[in-house]
């Protein structure tokens, strides 16, 4: 990295006439087309997200149009209290997320973090009570495709066609990546915290948490479809 | 920079401003980490001819097979040969397919000349993420790795399409999940690319610059854009199903657990299909500026073939069900997607128009450029024309999976993008490089790049046409004529490349500096020197009229030598 970024500080060095703010990379003009390209670039990202999943819930419908008694039987299986504590968790920590920002945005950087502390904590929260309901399905072998385990299940296991195997596929396979998106949000909004708390944003500039918040929502958003379709079918 | 220093520190200053980006800083290390657009897209443009020449010494190698009606040069002299070199030729085209369309002609034109000239024309210092601009090569050279050690290592012979059941039985499963991977990776590079440049081009565009005084290269980069963006999520999660279905046997696409294969066909071509226009849409930009500016005359229906591009972008999204019509989906559908199939021939045609409108009149020189410019007028034409025939219901019941349509693409992918790519290479040849080509050699090239692809593919037309299937090693011997001329052209078309290589090779060693405005063109890239310093121009540009205004700019020339 050293190389590249010695050119350019040299370059910029070379440029010194404007008073360019520390944040402000050198190849923009200025603030506004640096927040302007990065809130476009994140947009841009969150149609993205929403596109994959939009194949996961087109597999979803798929499987709930051919198999609608085999999907109402199984998703009995999941546990509507855990998946609606965890929707309460994902709503409440959006709501914070939405504070920090707002608090960043009008130059309170010690308000941002706590709250932006409290939404982490929210996200971990989600994470737990997931750990919890993962190991009930491993426990009781309630798996996708091959591992779904007779002996503990019914007795499916062999020459099956649209079973619990699919239904159970596509649980673990949507709330997985699902939490993986969590799970990195998780990473995301340590990082911010730690720039927040170390004086790296004012009102003048907060794109970047901004930018966390919109991918926050988003996972929020994602799950807030994800909980009744899986847990509340009838 | 310890070059700059070494002069003093007072003209250190003025010097940096003056060295082009090859040499303001120097080392393995400033390549291979540089933030650089110019560099991270002349590091892509290394790494697809690499991957085009392997590929494409890989379809030699099978057109050598195809010389003779029996299985010969890829059986090996013992019991049982011939399987082995059957399974052989499936996997030899199979890596064709999977490297030409994932790892080349995808990222051909937009990540390698479009990185190197997107931030130039439109006067800016650098695409908007510079960062996440490396991090595209970098996924794209991981995801290129794994599809080469899936196909060299596993026994993949899918052909690039992937299709289930064969791809999820057990034999294919290994090799799958791992090539798989590969395209999945790919496609985040090709997603990195896409947002990068659609926000550059919204954001950093010069003062003046507006959207109707943007070069038709940045509208058709734009576009290609939008599409990455739209089309390969669906890939990801198409190819992340398909692995998951193979790691753990869930049924979403195995018919004998209740899954649909055809369901694999609609999230594939959902993708694929506009990814089709990934590749030939940079191409009709690259035609754009050589067209206009080898002629010498302003472009013929900018806004027309502005918009043309964009309208391919949406509907490119609505026709997937073409590749579909003996799948089995249902008959309504079928001539809904023929419909709308025939509706991209009409943006498509207007392009084609513009171009020859634009000839009408000009003051045409045949540059390397412009004859490549030429072909791809008559290649195309001919490629989107057939394309017609296998959009229309009936003739494609009899033309599906024949030769036919091997021909039809290769006119649309080889001699639409790769003849467009090539094209391109010659145009900006002396701004990425800073010299020029031989013209004479340029020439000779592409006359032998065009005898050799039109007798290569147009047999193949015939071929099929006569019922020759594709994807076989062997065939009835009355189709034997035709497939020695085939393989005779593939040959000329594999000597013209190489030609083209060893000239352009020449041309970077001992090749005569080249100016900062060769052609005369008038958009920004022309404005600055060739090749580039770092930060593209001295001072940001402003733009005042069109980039195809050229009468002015033949003055300004003559009156800026003396």
């Amino acid at each position: 990295m050293s190389t590249a970024v010695d050119a350019g500080q040299h370059a910029e060095a070379g440029h010194s006439h404007e008073a360019h703010p520390s944040y402000l990379q050198h190849h923009f003009d200025n603030p506004q087309q640096q927040e302007g390209a990065a809130k476009l670039g994140m947009w841009l990202f969150l149609a993205t997200e929403l596109l994959m999943f939009s194949g996961l819930f087109l597999a979803y419908f798929y499987m709930r149009s051919q198999y609608p008694d085999m999907v109402q039987e199984y998703h009995e299986h999941l546990n509507k209290w855990l998946g609606g504590l965890n929707t309460v968790f994902l709503i409440t920590s959006s709501f914070t997320m939405a504070m920090a920002v707002r608090a960043a945005q009008i130059g309170k950087p010690r308000q941002s973090a706590s709250m932006l502390l409290i939404t982490i904590v929210f996200a971990i929260g989600f994470m737990v009570v997931k750990y919890f309901e993962y190991s009930a399905k491993i426990e009781h072998g309630l798996l996708p495709g091959d591992l779904f385990a007779e002996h503990v299940a019914g007795g499916v296991q062999s020459g099956w066609y649209g079973g619990p195997q699919l239904f159970f596929g596509i649980y673990f396979l949507m709330t997985g990546l699902h939490g993986l998106h969590v799970v990195i949000g998780i990473g995301l909004l340590f990082w911010i915290y730690l720039k927040t708390k170390r004086g790296a944003f004012s009102g003048n500039y907060y794109t970047p948490v901004e930018n966390v918040g919109l991918y926050w929502h988003l996972v929020d958003l994602i799950w807030i479809f994800l909980f009744p379709l899986l847990y509340l079918v009838k | 920079m310890a070059t700059t220093t070494v002069e003093g520190a007072t003209t250190a200053h003025d010097h940096s401003e003056d060295v082009d980006f090859y040499r303001s800083s120097r080392g393995i290390k400033s390549w291979l980490l540089t933030l650089d657009h110019k560099r991270i897209g002349l590091m892509y443009l290394a790494g697809v001819l690499l991957a085009f020449f392997a590929a494409g010494l890989i379809a030699i190698i099978f057109r050598a097979e195809l010389l003779t009606p029996q299985i010969d040069l890829l059986a090996p002299a013992t019991e049982g040969g011939a399987t082995v070199g059957r399974e052989l030729f499936n996997k030899l085209f199979t890596l064709h397919g999977a490297m030409m369309v994932f790892v080349f002609i995808i990222p051909a034109i937009p990540a390698a000349l479009g990185n190197f000239l997107l931030p130039l024309m439109l006067g800016a210092k650098d695409v908007a993420f510079p960062r996440l601009n490396l991090l595209s090569f970098y996924v794209w050279l991981v995801g290129t790795s794994i599809l080469v050690v899936a196909v060299l290592v596993g026994q993949l012979d899918t052909g690039w399409t992937f299709y289930t059941p064969y791809s999820t039985s057990t034999h294919g499963a290994a090799p799958v999940i791992l090539a798989v991977t590969g395209a999945f990776v790919l496609g985040f590079s090709s997603i990195l690319t896409g947002l990068n440049f659609v926000v550059t081009v919204h954001k950093m565009r010069a003062p003046g610059l507006t959207w109707n005084r943007m070069p038709l290269m940045i509208w058709a980069l734009y576009s290609t854009a939008v599409i990455q963006i739209l089309a390969t999520p669906v890939l990801a999660i198409t190819l992340l199903l398909l692995i998951f279905e193979n790691t753990f046997n869930v049924g979403i696409f195995n018919p004998a657990m209740g899954g649909d294969p055809v369901l694999f066909q609609h999230f594939f071509w959902f993708y694929s299909h506009p990814a089709v226009y990934i590749m030939i849409l940079p191409g009709f930009g690259v035609i754009s500026e050589v067209i206009a500016i080898h002629s010498r005359k302003h472009i013929f229906g900018y806004k027309a073939i502005a918009l043309s591009s964009v309208s391919i972008a949406i509907i490119s999204f609505l026709v997937w069900g073409h590749h579909m019509f003996v799948s089995g989906q249902s008959e309504f559908a079928s001539a809904l997607f023929s419909f709308l199939t025939f509706a991209v021939a009409v943006p498509t045609a207007i392009k084609v128009f513009s171009w020859v409108a634009t000839l009408y009149g000009g003051s045409i020189a045949f540059t390397t450029p412009m004859l490549y410019g030429l072909i791809f007028i008559f290649t195309f034409t001919i490629g989107g024309l057939t394309g017609l025939y296998l959009g229309t219901l009936s003739t494609d019941v009899h033309f599906h999976d024949s030769y036919f349509v091997v021909a039809h693409f290769h006119y649309v992918m080889m001699g639409g993008t790769v003849i467009a790519f090539i094209a391109g290479l010659h145009h900006w040849f002396p701004k990425m490089f800073g010299k020029m080509y031989n013209e004479t050699h340029g020439k000779i090239g592409a006359v032998l790049v065009f005898i050799g692809f039109n007798l290569t593919f147009f047999s193949q037309f015939l071929l099929g046409a006569n019922g020759m299937p594709r994807r076989y090693a062997e065939y009835d011997p009355h189709f034997q004529p035709l497939h020695v001329a085939s393989s005779i052209g593939s040959f000329i078309l594999a000597a013209g490349l190489m030609w083209i290589a060893i000239y352009l090779v020449r041309a970077l060693i001992s090749g005569p500096k080249a100016t900062a405005n060769p052609w005369g063109g008038a958009s920004l890239e022309w404005a600055t020197t060739s090749p580039p310093i770092t930060h593209n121009f001295h001072d940001t540009p402003h733009v005042d009229s069109d980039p195809y205004n050229f009468p002015e700019i033949d003055h300004s020339i003559k009156t800026g030598h003396h």
